[in-house]
């Protein structure tokens, strides 16, 4: 059977469909799930796609936390199941407190929107665990609150337990340390703020994000083998 | 009673604040070149009914802690006046 994956849609949500077609090309079975239901429906992995989820009112992701789904999406987690937020899902991710810190504006205050380099600094995520640390990826970004953010002893636990996933080679946002993406304790949950469903074929000019897209699919079926 | 709620919502200081910093360096284009410290920031309106000054401000914040602010970027200060019919 192929790995259900459950893609997050909230009204304004706008990455959604990408992401399905991205994960479906690679053989699982992608689903939205709807913010107003307070279920996964029994996926084994979760994406949290981009877009302005409720319009971003307040704070990016404020509003969005508060949805019946991301109750639902919280236990998931909280019982090892793989969770992805990307662009505005790693926002919405750190407003729900399952990963830490906050994305603030960038640093230039320009909306940024074009292909970054990123370096893997783990192995030790869902999305990164099928890649060498040190690989350098080429993926798009898009974002306005791109710029990660936490106190000093959230960075140095980050960094002490291998939990910084991703690194920008040219810092484009102002990143703390910069960092692209976090996992969680149990490097079961992630947030990043490029989009690797953006860079899943060479004619978008890149397939880079293939190889996160299968590592978060291989997870799925690892954590469904160990029940 | 029926209280009016101001919440100013800032940035914790050492967060960047880009539009500040934007605006910090426009005015001296305009001739303002004795201005420092220029931050933007949140105000929120609100009014609420509570039986008690004490009991209207734990609720609002419970909502700052709980929504109105990012406790990891954001601080916040609540002013509260009681609005009398008249």
């Amino acid at each position: 059977m192929s790995t259900r994956v459950g893609v997050v849609q909230f009204p304004g949500t706008n990455c959604e469909l990408d992401v399905v077609w991205a994960l479906e090309r690679l053989g699982a079975d992608a689903r939205i799930l709807w913010h107003g239901d307070a279920t996964v429906h029994g996926v084994d992995a979760v994406v949290v796609p981009g877009g302005f989820a409720h319009g971003d009112y307040l704070r990016t992701g404020a509003i969005a936390r508060f949805s019946p789904v991301m109750t639902a999406v919280g236990e998931f987690a909280a019982a090892g199941g793989p969770v992805v937020g990307i662009c505005n899902g790693f926002q919405v991710l750190t407003e729900a407190g399952l990963l830490p810190g906050a994305l603030q504006k960038n640093t230039g205050l320009t909306f940024l929107c074009r292909p970054v380099d990123l370096r893997v600094e783990t192995s030790n995520s869902v999305l990164t665990a099928g890649v060498a640390p040190g690989t350098v990826l080429r993926i798009p970004i898009n974002h306005f609150e791109g710029n990660y953010v936490c106190d000093a002893d959230t960075l140095r636990r980050l960094r002490d337990e291998d939990r910084v996933v991703l690194r920008y080679v040219h810092n484009p946002n102002g990143s703390l340390d910069d960092i692209a993406g976090v996992a969680s304790e149990q490097g079961n949950v992630v947030g990043l703020m490029p989009h690797p469903e953006r860079a899943s074929d060479p004619l978008l000019g890149s397939d880079d994000g293939v190889v996160l897209l299968e590592s978060l699919l291989a997870s799925a079926r690892d954590s469904v083998a160990a029940g | 009673m029926m209280f009016s709620v101001r919440i100013d919502v800032t940035h914790l200081p050492g967060v960047l604040d880009p539009q500040g910093a934007t605006v910090e360096r426009a005015l001296p284009a305009l001739g303002y070149t004795n201005v420092t410290a220029v931050s933007i920031a949140k105000t929120i309106r609100l009014q609420i009914d509570a039986v008690s000054e004490d009991a209207a401000r734990t609720q609002v914040e419970e909502m700052c802690g709980r929504l109105l602010a990012n406790p990891v970027i954001e601080r916040y200060r609540v002013e509260l006046e009681e609005l009398v019919a008249s």
